[in-house]
């Protein structure tokens, strides 16, 4: 039997939308199956309160703490750096060898896993440069990881910024710094913000690298210097080790809301942005 | 003026911390992982299957072999379901579907690969273990997994390839009286391979490079597997199992484990960027 151009028309199509419903029906199932299990066990006290018996009991107010200042101290790190390489590759320079040569270091290091990224920050940040396990080596290696991602985004945001504003600019008689800073980047701030905030994203997400550099201390962290043990690692610790099945999925719902919280933030911004450049 | 030259300067050098952080990377796991391997000999390290760190023999190839099984798997099925993505966002679906599939997808990027090892853990494996046999954990376990977690990598670099095939080929393809399929995949898909290859390669790193999912779901098992209902470990999960108290020699030769994931990625993207350049190139 030959199958006429109508029929495989209508089978693919088929095919493909069953492919779009299996994709959304993973993700719901996903967000479902812990929710379920989980947003029950979410009390006050499971939020404001330390662990006891090794995460048996108790609450995880020192890895939401912990979580919060890697997070954090990454991307103040990373933005700036990313931030500024962007200008360099977009206003201060013509493509070239240079350009090119920065893109394809950035593009390696998105693609570098992130197991990798904590051998390095193990050798470098704890041992070589003796911060031990701290949320400070913690952070700097994750600041390291989210960089391409803040390139990236910078630099599709700071393009879509129309050439006229910045000949306008100039015509007004601004250094070429002014123009980059009170024009450029105020409009291109939102889609800069969109990077920035899915980058906190993949902070909160990571385990292997913050593993094997900010350590698992499960006491409050007092100063960067200090070990502490992410969200994510602790889910790791409790659902591997069988430590506590109903705090797992507890903590497993507090990154998911996290994690949905961290996208709806980031879609708006980016709707924002293309609101105000287009 | 001198203000200007400052800035320029000062821009040019934090520009270079991207490369530089890339070399420091390699310098370091390089010299901590490659003595190991030439005092052991490339031959054993990379051939043998014998990994016993007390007696002092590592042998990673039973880790080579299950990194590899695993990420073929996981491209075949998060290739098929990635790319159909792709397809229906850009060439099939309403502006509906598409406000709704495209930030889905965005979503399922962003969630912890902690939480897709735990649902592969409590949902997949007693459904393989009851349906198909073996211990549950195994390579087809981790595939499926990892499969998943990749979908939003190839779909989202499949749609920018695709958006950036000229509008005037799918017009004249329909013109000449094509249906939507057949321009879809005789023209479009055609025009825009080199890009959906590089997507795909990308997602093989993605794969090959995941380190918590794969270590809850693949069951870390030390031999060389014969099926794929078979346990595995892979070449990330070796390191971070036994990162925690390894020391000396072990600790080297888990950095070499290192070295080896490290070329096996950087060779992966190198094939990917030329080609999303050829493509890039060639789509104009």
């Amino acid at each position: 039997m030959k199958i006429t151009p109508a029929t495989s028309q209508r089978l693919v199509v088929a095919v493909l939308w069953l492919i779009a419903a299996i994709t959304l029906f993973i993700l719901l199932f996903i967000i479902a199956y812990i929710f379920v299990h989980g947003l029950g066990n979410v009390t006050c006290s499971f939020i404001l309160e330390s662990p006891r018996r090794m995460g048996r009991q108790g609450g995880i107010l020192p890895m939401i703490v912990g979580t919060v200042y890697v997070a954090a101290l990454a991307v103040l790190i990373a933005a700036p750096v990313g931030v500024l390489t962007t200008i360099f590759l977009t206003e201060y320079t013509r493509e070239g060898k240079l350009t090119s040569f920065i893109r394809f270091g950035a593009d390696c290091l998105a693609g570098i896993p992130s197991i990798i990224f904590g051998l390095f920050g193990f050798v470098f940040f704890v041992i070589v440069l003796g911060m031990g396990f701290s949320i400070i080596s913690g952070a700097l290696t994750l600041a390291l990881m989210v960089l391409p991602t803040i390139i990236r985004t910078s630099e599709e945001a700071i393009r879509a910024v129309p050439q006229a504003y910045r000949e306008v600019s100039y015509g007004l008689g601004s250094t070429q710094w002014q123009m980059v800073t009170r024009v450029v980047l105020k409009s291109a701030l939102p889609g800069i913000c969109t990077g920035i905030v899915l980058s906190i994203g993949r902070c909160v997400s990571e385990t292997a690298a913050v593993m094997l550099t900010a350590g698992s201390a499960l006491r409050m962290p007092c100063s960067p210097f200090e070990s502490s043990r992410t969200l994510s690692l602790h889910f790791y610790i409790l659902a591997r080790e069988g430590i506590s099945m109903e705090n797992a999925y507890a903590t497993a719902s507090l990154l998911i809301l996290a994690i949905l919280g961290i996208n709806v933030i980031a879609y708006l911004l980016m709707r924002r942005f293309v609101a105000k450049v287009t | 003026m001198k203000q200007d030259k400052i800035i320029h300067a000062a821009l040019t050098l934090i520009a270079l911390s991207a490369i530089s952080g890339l070399a420091l990377i390699a310098i370091f796991v390089f010299k901590e992982g490659l003595p190991i391997i030439l005092r052991v000999g490339a031959k054993d390290f990379f051939l043998s299957g014998q990994w016993y760190p007390r007696e002092g023999k590592f042998g990673i190839l039973p880790m080579i072999v299950g990194s590899l099984a695993v990420t073929a798997g996981a491209i075949i099925i998060g290739g098929v379901l990635g790319l159909g993505c792709a397809v229906v966002l850009t060439q099939f679906a309403p502006r509906r579907l598409v406000v709704v599939l495209k930030p889905a997808i965005e979503l399922l990027a962003g969630i912890p690969s902690v939480v897709y090892g735990f649902i592969g853990v409590v949902v997949l494996v007693p459904i393989i273990r009851q349906h198909l046999g073996g211990p549950g954990l195994s390579i087809l376990t981790a595939s499926i997994v990892l499969g998943i977690m990749i979908l939003p990598t190839v779909t989202s670099i499949s749609v920018d390839v695709i958006r950036s095939v000229p509008r005037s080929y799918r017009e004249g393809s329909i013109a000449l009286g094509a249906t939507g399929w057949q321009t879809t995949h005789m023209v479009i898909l055609k025009a825009a391979k080199p890009g959906i290859a590089a997507a795909f390669i990308l997602g093989m790193g993605r794969a090959i490079g995941e380190t918590m999912a794969v270590i809850m779901v693949a069951g870390n098992a030390m031999e060389l597997p014969h099926s794929i209902l078979d346990p595995v470990r892979t070449l990330t999960s070796n390191i971070a199992l036994e990162m925690g108290y390894a020391a000396g020699d072990h600790r080297q030769a888990l950095f070499a484990t290192g070295v080896t994931l490290f070329v096996i990625i950087m060779v992966l993207n190198t094939i990917a960027l030329t080609m999303s350049r050829r493509s890039a190139g060639k789509g104009g």
